[in-house]
């Protein structure tokens, strides 16, 4: 073959320019809507007196206690859970070929729910205490979220199982999902039949997914594993790009489709998996981000990946900030605003039709 | 190179052993050192691909058996026959994305089965029948053939190359529209060029012209034509329109129940094979020096 008489295409250049201009923009939006997270709530903070904090000023001690163990903390775990979720949502929706693939419509969140209330139920958490937010508390909260992690976990080995006996075809990792999700929130539902009062507000309250639940420690573990996925997600940004384009031609590009995919499927299940364990149920983060980047940057994983991890982030992160403050002084756990959020955009996909 | 083929025709009745000359061509009846089998034909003199003995199973079907044929570089090898023959599986045997249940694949002299996927995809470009579209620009799509030989970044010297595809296949134009908004025939030669960039010695093209109007069934199988005589790339592509295929392909393998039934160049096509390949009852007709096939 002789291509020897190419160069690049200044068009070329400038489109991709404007790609990565538009991540940048999100990344400085990302840290703008940061210092608003943590100036705004109950005590509100001025900006200025932030930055002091940050850079180790002399800040007043309330501030200071404020600013590092509630609101950083919390900005932060919105920033690392969304952008987990998002990059999660787009390497299944490329990897199953199906655009509504997220770790909530594949069943995830609800084996995550399904186990905290095993957890809660069998491991005697949820007696009687004091939280900030309600008189009920969740009295073990790492077995409660290992239960949830196991779940969680043991539904992504499920359905991988189930795709390898009928090789794995997106459809069936997706109907596999869809049935084992159905099945845990049956028994979701048996168990809080069941269980008594104390025990069924502990179950109902750890599905109302928060970042506020994250201190120093658990905010480490999830971003840990966030960026060790995004790190292997975006390595495999041009194997997602062949998948796109067909089983066939990945192959034809040397692309080991079913590792890929495999691979793949628990990078994006252990991002989600620890995050709901962490956190709770968190829905439709996964599910819109992707959507909404694919909308602005197309369907490039060089661009779609990192667009959607900051994409993921800013969007965790204002939906927090205005669950936090829109009906002060109470406060919102962030699931139910991206909830309301999502459902409208989820709507908006179906009748668009928008194909991947 | 030579036009004389294997044939697996012992249980039809059908011998082909044309030996004509078309244009271009040298007969040079050398046997192809070391590969043995009990076809009675030679594989060509330079063949850049060969496929040995291949069977394919599909869940314990046989769907291919016996199959031995060979291409060389600058030649077009048509592979034809009727619907569920198994065309699209022998194509797909050639780079390994069906995995041969017996036989050997040959790059030259070396073992398809011991190179990695990117190995093969270094040297096999493949375009699917149908092909997905995205919110990918047609640039990106090509740069995506470039896979096989990237790293963990792309640089200047794979950005040239598709430039230099995308100008050659008449593509430069729209580089920047996205492939989920350009016509059905744009997208496969946006498939190809993107088969093109791999640089590939051989392409493997299944069905090419399938649902393209009789204009870019042409202006498709130029472009390959072009590629195959200025690049000196070997191709196989499976096709369904017989006058298309005499018209641009060099060799023919005509194929009846998961075995050949016929191989030949484009004189060696016969109206008897067509019949019990296809069983319809044709004539040959010559237009123009170029055979015809007219159904009675």
């Amino acid at each position: 073959m002789h291509l020897e008489n190419g160069s690049t295409p200044e068009h070329y250049r400038a489109y991709v320019g404007r790609k990565i201009a538009l991540i940048l923009g999100g990344v400085v939006l990302a840290v703008i809507m940061f210092f608003v997270s943590v100036s705004v709530g109950a005590v509100s903070i001025p900006i200025p007196d932030i930055i002091a904090t940050l850079l180790g000023g002399q800040g007043t001690g309330l501030y200071e206690r404020i600013i590092w163990n509630i609101r950083i903390p919390q900005a932060l775990t919105a920033v690392v859970a969304g952008a987990g979720f998002a990059i999660a949502g787009v390497a299944m929706q490329s990897i199953l070929r199906n655009p509504l693939a997220s770790p909530f419509t594949l069943g995830l969140s609800n084996a995550a729910a399904f186990g905290a209330a095993i957890g809660i139920l069998m491991f005697g958490a949820g007696t009687t205490g004091s939280s900030i937010a309600d008189a009920v508390v969740v009295n073990n909260p790492y077995l409660t979220t290992i239960c949830a992690f196991l779940f969680s976990m043991l539904t992504t080995v499920i359905i991988l199982l189930i795709a390898k006996m009928r090789s794995a075809t997106p459809e069936t990792m997706v109907l596999a999902g869809v049935a084992i999700s159905s099945l845990f929130s049956a028994g979701l539902m048996a168990i809080q039949y069941f269980v008594d009062d104390t025990k069924l507000a502990s179950i109902v309250f750890w599905q109302f997914g928060d970042v506020s639940r994250s201190s120093w420690m658990e905010l480490g573990i999830i971003t840990a594993v966030v960026v060790a996925a995004f790190a292997y997600i975006l390595f495999k940004r041009w194997d997602y790009n062949a998948i796109d384009a067909g089983d066939e031609t990945a192959r034809g590009l040397g692309v080991n489709v079913e590792r890929t995919r495999l691979f793949g499927m628990i990078a994006a299940s252990v991002i989600s998996a620890v995050v709901v364990a962490f956190l709770g149920v968190i829905g439709f983060v996964g599910l819109v981000c992707p959507h909404m980047v694919r909308r602005v940057i197309g369907d490039d994983h060089r661009f779609l990946i990192p667009g959607s991890f900051v994409c993921g982030a800013v969007l965790l992160l204002i939906s927090d900030t205005v669950a936090r403050t829109m009906i002060a002084p109470h406060v919102l756990p962030v699931a139910v605003l991206t909830a309301f959020l999502g459902a409208p955009v989820f709507l908006y996909l179906i009748i668009r039709g928008r194909r991947m | 190179m030579k036009e004389e083929y294997p044939e697996h025709e012992e249980h039809h009745g059908h011998h082909v052993h044309e030996h004509s000359h078309i244009e271009g061509y040298t007969h040079t009846h050398e046997h192809s050192h070391d590969v043995p089998h009990e076809h009675h034909g030679n594989t060509p003199g330079k063949a850049i691909l060969t496929v040995e003995d291949v069977d394919f199973e599909y869940r314990s079907d046989p769907v291919l058996q016996d199959i031995t044929v060979g291409v060389a570089r600058g030649e077009i090898l048509a592979i034809l026959g009727p619907n569920g023959v198994g065309k699209s599986t022998l194509l797909k045997c050639m780079n390994l994305i069906l995995k041969p249940k017996a036989g050997a694949i040959l790059l030259e002299e070396m073992d398809l089965t011991k190179m990695s996927g990117t190995e093969i995809a270094r040297n096999v470009g493949y375009v699917a029948q149908r092909n997905e579209s995205a919110r990918m620009t047609v640039f990106d799509t090509v740069l995506l053939g470039r896979k096989p030989h990237l790293g963990w970044k792309v640089t200047e010297k794979d950005y040239e190359i598709v430039d230099a595809a995308l100008r050659r296949l008449g593509l430069a134009d729209m580089q920047l529209r996205y492939i989920d908004e350009i016509s059905g025939g744009e997208l496969q030669r946006v498939c190809i060029c993107r088969a093109i960039v791999q640089e590939p010695s051989v392409l493997l093209l299944d069905e090419p012209t399938s649902a393209l109007d009789l204009c870019r069934q042409m202006a498709i199988l130029r472009v390959i034509r072009d590629v195959v005589d200025h690049h000196n790339v070997a191709t196989i592509m499976t096709m369904h329109d017989l006058n298309l295929a005499l018209r641009f392909a060099d060799r023919f393998l005509f194929m009846k129940d998961g075995k050949i039934y016929a191989a030949c160049d484009r004189s060696g096509v016969t109206a008897d094979m067509i019949e019990a390949v296809y069983g319809i009852a044709v004539d040959i007709v010559m237009h123009k020096g170029m055979p015809m096939v007219v159904p009675r």
